[in-house]
């Protein structure tokens, strides 16, 4: 009964936040439409972040490597190949899913922390190697001058602020629907169920790698498709916009947001990105500083959080059946 | 004739211990076998090596006619050896039924094979049923979480059958559970398919006696005995150990 009255409320508040989100344009500035047409890039990247940390168990700080691969993908292909976005999407998220398949090797057979400090170096390699292929990427200058995007062939160039929101917007709406039904399907129930108990997974005769491989993989292709709204919205991108700052910020809104769900995500990844938006202002400078007590914090609770959530943090071949947890507070009870 | 598990000369040293010392083991299809002994024995080691969570320094498993010695517990679970671990080991966030369901989903025939969501609707039809023989149906919707620990114990079962086992590992199954449970747990163990292989660890004897027709005795990583539960019971040998093992 109470379950019921929850989603219900959950559905309304979430058909308010689009009806918000689709009139926004009209009601803020092009500046302020310009930056949120990056949070939603971002807030899709946090979806990912969300896949892999909460759902999988995998808590990763590399999800900029797929968005920014998918990013400069779509970049390149929108100078010289095609404005066409539904091409530029599939591109991107290609882009993504293949970095994050020849990753894979690295980062499925690792959990909990070493994740972490896996994926880290990656995106961080991903930087690098963004700043130095100037022949491809431009370098540390990035590209810019990327042409307004066309939705689908024969529609017109986005020439305005508004139109390229909302075509971030449609596509965000669409990627996160797809991801919501994915996760009811037979792919989701398995994930959870290994986030729950590796080893139980494994001892009923399911292949675990296999299963975080493709969730791997997934996660890469929506960061990708994450890194073409964020081209289409800025028609600029440099090495600066994947930086570890962002990594951690997403993760930060992730564990905020409760990492279980997607909503979560979203709203924790929004919250966080308008936080640092707000303190660029209010106080020039610091913004790193406030997010980075923020952080600390938030690690800091992290071990009650990230127990029952997401269980991978215990070590590999610890024994895994410990009677369940409704004494443990996931981080977002905990801040209640 | 050649079992459907025969391991053979099996030989586990945790450093200068010797947890098994050259142990045989033959079960045949449809075998309701148990393994007693008195703590440290290495009961629990057997099953591990042959459920594939331990690897023996010497001797061979065969299941089925092929050596599995280096398979893991995934693939050896979808050859059909299944395990119900001391400890419940459900999903807990996951309701009854989806533990049921991911349970059988390896095991599972679809019966239109590309159909999307064939194996869950397969194996979601294979989940109710399950549930209904293990008395679990009210609470179906529950997450695993919640279940009281004899629950946990049935859903666990439910679980394993959901794998289509050919040999089911029962590791001191009726530890923590009330005498009623027990009582229930025995019958829900005596009605399992008679196609079901099962070597059964269990301290009590009188469950030991119920359920098994053949009954080996470990001693010190090494067996003492084995024979049917009448010869067992009446040995010399057997109460000496327990009388020296058990206090």
């Amino acid at each position: 009964m109470r379950g019921e009255v929850i989603r219900r409320a959950r559905g309304g508040i979430a058909a308010l936040v689009l009806v918000g989100l689709v009139v926004a344009p009209w009601v803020v500035d092009d500046y302020t439409t310009s930056i949120l047409a990056r949070t939603l890039a971002l807030a899709l990247v946090g979806v990912s972040v969300a896949l892999l940390t909460g759902v999988a168990g995998m808590p990763t700080l590399g999800q900029t490597a797929p968005y920014a691969a998918g990013a400069y993908a779509c970049a390149v292909v929108g100078s010289r190949v095609s404005d066409v976005g539904v091409v530029q999407l599939v591109v991107a998220a290609a882009a993504g899913a293949l970095l994050a398949a020849l990753t894979v090797p690295l980062v499925v057979h690792a959990r909990g922390v070493i994740v972490l400090m896996i994926t880290l170096a990656i995106g961080e390699l991903v930087v690098i190697v963004l700043g130095r292929w100037r022949s491809v990427t431009g370098g540390t200058d990035g590209l810019a001058g990327i042409p307004a995007v066309r939705p689908f062939w024969g529609f017109p160039a986005l020439a305005s602020d508004q139109a390229r929101y909302l075509y971030a917007l449609v596509v965000v709406a669409t990627l996160i629907g797809v991801v919501l039904v994915l996760l009811r399907t037979r792919a989701g129930l398995v994930l959870r169920a290994g986030r729950d108990d590796e080893t139980r997974l494994r001892a009923s005769g399911h292949r675990v790698a296999v299963h975080l491989s493709g969730a791997h993989i997934a996660a890469g292709a929506i960061a990708g498709a994450a890194g073409s709204l964020l081209v289409v919205a800025q028609q600029y991108i440099s090495p600066a916009d994947f930086g570890f700052d962002t990594s951690a910020l997403l993760l930060l809104g992730v564990v905020i947001g409760g990492t279980a769900s997607v909503g979560g995500a979203l709203v924790g990844a929004a919250l966080v990105i308008a936080v640092r938006d707000w303190l660029f202002g209010v106080l020039p400078g610091h913004a790193p500083l406030v997010l980075g007590a923020l952080f600390v914090a938030t690690v800091y609770l992290l071990p009650t959080g990230v127990n029952r959530a997401r269980g991978r943090l215990r070590p590999r071949d610890a024994p895994a059946h410990e009677p369940v947890a409704h004494d443990q507070a996931t981080v977002a009870e905990a801040h209640r | 004739m050649t079992g459907l598990l025969e391991a053979r000369e099996v030989s586990v040293r945790y450093g200068s211990l010797a947890a098994l010392d050259g142990v045989d083991l033959c079960i045949h299809d449809g075998q309701r076998h148990a393994l007693i002994g008195p703590n440290g024995a290495g009961k629990t080691t057997l099953l591990n090596v042959i459920g594939g969570s331990a690897r023996p320094q010497r001797g061979t498993v065969r299941f089925d006619g092929r050596d599995v010695g280096r398979l893991g517990p995934a693939a050896r679970a979808r050859r059909g050896i299944n395990r119900i671990h001391q400890r419940p080991a459900v999903f807990p966030t996951l309701t009854a039924t989806e533990n049921v369901v991911v349970a059988a989903l390896p095991r599972v025939i679809p019966r239109r094979r590309w159909w999307p969501g064939g194996r869950r609707r397969a194996a979601q039809h294979l989940a109710g049923p399950l549930l209904d023989q293990m008395g679990l149906t009210a609470v179906a919707a529950v997450p695993a979480g919640h279940l009281a620990h004899g629950q946990r114990r049935q859903l666990e079962i439910a679980m394993a059958l959901a794998g289509r086992p050919r040999l089911l590992l029962l590791d001191e199954p009726a530890a923590g559970l009330s005498a009623i449970e027990v009582g229930r747990l025995v019958e829900l163990l005596q009605a399992l398919p008679r196609a079901v292989a099962v070597l059964l660890v269990e301290h009590r004897l009188d469950l030991v006696y119920a359920l098994s027709d053949t009954v080996t005795v470990l001693r010190d990583g090494q067996t003492l005995a084995a024979g049917t539960p009448d010869e067992i019971r009446t040995s010399p040998l057997v109460r000496q150990a327990y009388a020296d093992g058990v206090a």
